[in-house]
């Protein structure tokens, strides 16, 4: 208790020093824990996110350079729509998928401009962005972001007018 | 012209216009749904005109999927006699997560696996959980999207209930 209105009166920046891989005023405001466990999205860091908007406007045919775009969630909401050109990754909470996703990234150099996503279900409820996220970092990847879908993949990137495409 | 720019950037337009048509089903008669629960049971929505059926998409990774479940196998104990029927359609990857889930479970209810074309059928099922409300007559009272506000969802179901009087 005391942690939480600690960040509710400090903010960002001490959550930060204070809780492991926390911040934003969306993290805090779901602490209940000193230090937040790899298995939450909550893990992590604001710095590491990319929103939809700027993701898509990347991904945008022409122009700069784009990443690799991993989905490290559920195969079935993955083959019904992704985002174009998406590599399937997952699931990052099973042992089985952190192995596919080891695999996916296997040669590439470590400074590779990765990006990873889910949207099953609520930010604050993903049980695979944390592990996925951790599991790259731990590879030595440099270049990790976590596309930040607050709500979930139909409203956030769908919804919004974004590229799609379907299949395995 | 529309074909053309759809396709510029891995677009079937038929994935993306799938995408937005969930709320467009509101009022339409609901989409063919058959499939073998996992009981072995004939689940045949067709089937079931005149009952009132909750149709749920979930998985055993969805935090507030499985907050909703045992609620909606409360409801189809207290309202089974007047012709409620919950049908959970699960979109995990595969089958034995599902099997013990709903084994701990005993939900009284059909779980069936869905699956990416189920999904799409359902105007895009890209984040869980999604709920439809059914009418006797076929036809998709109300989706919902994403953990419900449980109580007026269940008010809901009580005013489809009483449509038309006891279930047959």
């Amino acid at each position: 208790m005391r942690f939480e209105k600690l960040i509710r009166v400090t903010g960002v920046g001490t959550a930060a020093v204070i809780l492991l891989g926390m911040s934003g005023p969306r993290a805090d405001a779901q602490m209940g824990a000193k230090t937040v466990s790899t298995a939450s999205a909550l893990s992590i860091p604001a710095s590491a996110r990319i929103e939809p908007a700027a993701l898509q406007a990347i991904l945008l045919p022409g122009g700069a350079k784009k990443p690799l775009v991993l989905q490290v969630g559920s195969h079935v909401l993955f083959e019904e729509a992704h985002i174009p050109g998406a590599l399937y990754a997952g699931p990052g909470s099973e042992a089985r998928g952190l192995e596919r996703l080891q695999k996916a990234v296997a040669g590439m150099p470590k400074g590779k401009w990765v990006v990873i996503y889910c949207g099953c279900c609520p930010w604050t409820h993903c049980p695979n962005m944390g592990p996925a996220f951790a599991k790259l970092r731990s590879l030595g990847f440099t270049h990790v972001q976590a596309l930040y879908i607050a709500h979930n993949f139909g409203r956030d990137w769908v919804n919004q007018g974004y590229r799609v495409e379907s299949g395995k | 012209m529309a074909l053309a720019l759809g396709l510029a950037w891995g677009v079937p337009l038929t994935a993306q216009t799938a995408m937005r048509a969930g709320s467009a089903l509101v009022g339409r008669v609901a989409p063919e749904l058959v499939r073998t629960d996992l009981g072995g049971r004939r689940v045949d929505l067709k089937a079931l005109r005149g009952k009132v059926v909750l149709l749920n998409f979930w998985a055993t990774w969805c935090g507030p999927c499985k907050v909703e479940l045992p609620k909606f196998a409360a409801w189809q104990r207290e309202y089974g006699a007047q012709g409620l029927r919950v049908i959970a359609a699960s979109m995990n990857d595969t089958q034995a997560p599902v099997r013990r889930y709903a084994d701990g479970l005993r939900p009284g209810f059909p779980v069936v696996m869905g699956d990416a074309k189920m999904g799409r059928a359902y105007g895009g099922v890209l984040g869980l959980p999604v709920t439809f409300l059914i009418r006797r007559d076929g036809r998709i009272a109300a989706r919902v999207d994403g953990g419900a506000d449980l109580p007026a969802m269940e008010r809901e179901v009580k005013k489809l209930l009483a449509e038309h009087g006891n279930g047959r």
